[in-house]
């Protein structure tokens, strides 16, 4: 509506986010996927005969599953794994001092802002830097206690009979061709055990960074909750930009024992280059509650569907997610809640946000099992579209064996409106200040579940990507 | 020599392809209230919105000349940086965006400057006692599920905070119960000092009960068709707009 003002930041992307520091390594596989990379990985990593049959078994799954032939396929074509190194380790040992860690990955954090993150109230950390983590602390307390809160790979190591109980068992390497993808080179990720009873009262971060070209990472978590138990995880991803496609496939598995409570919050903020398809799943037990908090920035697709399995009955889950699709990018994100008992609960909150050329797809599920009854279920999505060549679809899809069911469906799709930058701006804020207020003020539901440091950067990175949305 | 405070030259508006406002010429000097009288659809509130520089509303002829200056192609925001102020007819929600951070946010971009978190608290506080709002409107949303009355009343509890030179007030007592009436005159009186202006614009007579005005100016049809002094007003009360439009075309 007006011609006028922004000075354009330009790229303050790169400067702020897209940061990288030279590449120096012990170990990086060569590009491509083979039997030998996976079994490196699995004996560079020393893990049990177990593991590696797993990592094998699902490489072949991989091999033979075809790609999805829903969501944007022509995007998903473009992928070529043949030119991914599936495996860099960045130094050879796991750090828990920050001053431990080497200076060029300290660097890296520090302009992300972490050690300021710690000192105000860690509960732990794990950063993972490349494929593996390089930073990790626990606080005394919570050891004391019983949580185990590690890398997967120490996981594996410390804790081997908690970590095949339940590995791959919310989602097995078979269930889509992008977990099997994962199953085969993970390394990395979290693994989070919390025993009967022990209430974690600080969030339990974890840092994600991608720092190679062409550098897939396979993060692999698993959080296990026992009865009567509650934990908050928070992972939080900037990843630097880079010129060739890079992938970025997680598995995250969560398990909330009856009567427990879990929440997992994410921001995600991709590259625009990168790939990022994510299988995440939660098992929810009797009278458990989990929830999601999932926010997804940058990447040039994501595919990203949270789900919770509502295993017994009073069992209540909730995705509260936002996207934000800038130029040219796709956020295909949504929520899948499985009523597998009855009397269970769920609520699903999905807003996005497109700008220019961005396209936001929410893609839902919401599925009440025969025999199911007294379940409970609403699902609302709202889309904001910040300009006329934005676009955003819904795929709500509803399958209900149930009668009884009381299932609430609404969505709705909305432009800033004039009204609203012209009342903004007869306060003397200009409109592209009057237009980050709109959109702050729609994400709002989302950022008021954030602890206030994640809140804050959320704001600041969106603010970043909708530089040049006005005028 | 004066500099006029508000000067309107000979003003016309459009909208949507429509000439509404055909040669509007008022002066409003610093200290003064002026009332805008006239029936619906006079074009007063469009007067307001090319004062405040609505994108909607395009000036086709004429000017707007504030302490001297050319506000006529202004953006809304630098007329606000200017010092001027709407209380809208009809103000627009803003879902999310609470009542003090927008207020917070008005202020530093009206100063250029950050605010003290601990005195702008105690202003709003402050304010919002002289306007009878619970603290709990500080936290709400933005016009966001707001009565009309609870609309009228955070268009004055910006006006006490923003504190602008030249404030123009679009209908603020429409919709208003006797009680809340005074409450909102007398944060017009209370905003007044004698370097400050108000442009109040009206149908009824009865906030003029309370808020005195300088001039009451008569819209017809886009147009100024008379002006006087408060008695005017009185003689609007009682005898209706029938007398003003013999001379102008229906
Ligand atoms: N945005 C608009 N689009 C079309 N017509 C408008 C618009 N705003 C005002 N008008 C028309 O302009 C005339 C004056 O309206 P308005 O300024 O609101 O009058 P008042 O405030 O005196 O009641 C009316 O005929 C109204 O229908
Ligand atoms: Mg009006």
């Amino acid at each position: 509506m007006t011609d006028m003002l922004l000075e354009k930041i330009g790229s303050r992307y790169d400067e702020l986010y897209g940061f990288h520091d030279p590449e120096k390594y012990t170990f990086k596989s060569s590009r491509g996927l083979t039997e030998e990379i996976v079994r490196s990985i699995s004996g560079y990593k020393a893990e049990p005969e177990w593991m590696l049959r797993f990592r094998l078994k699902a490489l072949e799954i991989f091999q033979k599953k075809p790609m999805p032939t829903w969501g944007d396929t022509e995007r998903l074509e473009s992928i070529d794994f043949d030119n991914i190194h599936y495996y860099v380790k960045p130094s050879e040992r796991q750090e828990r001092n920050w001053e431990d860690v080497p200076p060029e990955i300290r660097n890296t954090f520090d302009r992300l802002g972490i050690p300021e993150a710690e000192r105000k109230y860690l509960a732990g950390v794990t950063a993972q830097y490349e494929s593996e983590v390089v930073y990790h602390s626990i606080q005394k307390d919570l050891e004391k206690e019983g949580v185990i809160f590690l890398s997967m790979d120490d996981g594996l190591k410390q804790y081997p009979e908690i970590v095949k109980q339940y590995f791959g068992t919310v989602i097995p390497p078979a269930d889509n061709k992008f977990a099997a993808l994962n199953s085969a080179v993970w390394s990395g990720g979290s693994f989070v055990y919390v025993p009967k009873g022990v209430h974690v009262a600080i969030p339990l971060q974890a840092y994600f960074r991608i720092n190679t070209e062409n550098m897939g990472q396979f993060e692999r978590t698993l959080i296990i909750v026992e009865e009567g138990a509650s934990a908050h995880y928070i992972e939080g991803c900037t990843a630097p930009t880079y010129s060739t496609d890079s992938l970025h496939s997680a598995v995250v598995e969560l398990i909330a024992r009856p009567g427990a409570k879990l929440r997992y919050t994410t921001i995600q903020n991709w590259s625009k280059n990168v790939f990022n398809l994510v299988t995440k799943r939660a098992v929810a037990y009797r009278d458990a509650t989990v929830e999601w908090v999932d926010g997804n920035l940058g990447s040039k697709l994501t595919m990203k569907y949270p789900a919770v399995i509502l295993k017994e009955p009073g069992a209540h889950g909730e995705v509260l997610s936002i996207a934000f699709a800038g130029d040219d990018q796709h956020q295909d994100a949504g929520a899948k809640m499985i009523h597998a008992a009855p009397r269970t609960t769920s609520v699903i909150t999905s807003k996005s946000i497109s700008k220019g050329k961005g396209r936001s797809t929410y893609r839902g599920m919401v599925k009440v099992n025969k025999g199911c009854e007294g379940v409970k279920s609403s699902v609302v999505c709202d889309a904001l579209l910040l300009h006329e060549s934005s676009r955003t679809d819904t795929y709500p899809t509803m399958e209900i064996a149930e009668n009884d069911a009381q299932i609430g469906h609404e969505a709705t799709v909305s432009k800033v409106s004039d009204a609203q930058l012209y009342y903004l701006q007869s306060r003397g804020i200009p409109e592209d200040e009057a237009m980050m207020m709109i959109v702050n003020g729609f994400i709002e539901p989302f950022t008021k579940e954030l602890p206030l440091e994640y809140a804050v950067e959320l704001n600041r990175l969106i603010q970043l990507e909708m530089e040049g949305s006005v005028g | 020599m004066r500099t006029p405070f508000l000067q309107i030259d000979d003003l016309h508006v459009a909208t949507e392809g429509k000439e509404i406002l055909k040669g509007i010429s008022l002066e409003v000097p610093r200290g003064e209230v002026h009332a805008l009288m006239g029936r619906n659809g006079a074009g007063k509130s469009t007067l307001t919105h090319a004062l405040m520089g609505n994108p909607a509303y395009q000036i086709s002829k004429g000017r707007i000349l504030f302490e001297g200056a050319d506000l006529t192609t202004l953006l809304p925001h630098e007329r606000a940086r200017r010092g001027l102020f709407l209380a809208f007819q009809y103000p627009t929600a803003i879902p999310g965006v609470t009542v003090v951070n927008f207020l917070r946010a008005a202020l530093k971009a009206l100063r250029g400057a950050d605010v003290p978190v601990r005195e702008f608290r105690e202003a709003l506080m402050a304010q919002m006692a002289a306007l009878d709002m619970p603290k709990e409107f500080a936290s709400r949303y933005v016009n966001d599920g707001f009565s009309g009355g609870e609309k009228k009343r955070l268009e004055i509890l910006q006006l006490a905070m923003l504190t602008p030179k030249l404030c123009l007030l679009d209908e603020t007592d429409s919709g208003l119960d006797i009680d809340a009436l005074k409450i909102v005159a007398n944060g017009v009186n209370t905003y007044m000092t004698p370097e400050r202006s108000v442009l109040l614009v009206t149908h009824y007579q009865r906030l003029l009960n309370y808020i005195t005005p300088h001039k009451v100016h008569v819209m017809s049809a886009g147009k100024l068709v008379q002006s006087g002094g408060p008695e005017l007003a009185k003689k609007l009360e009682r005898e209706g707009y029938e007398w003003l439009s013999s001379g102008e075309a229906a």
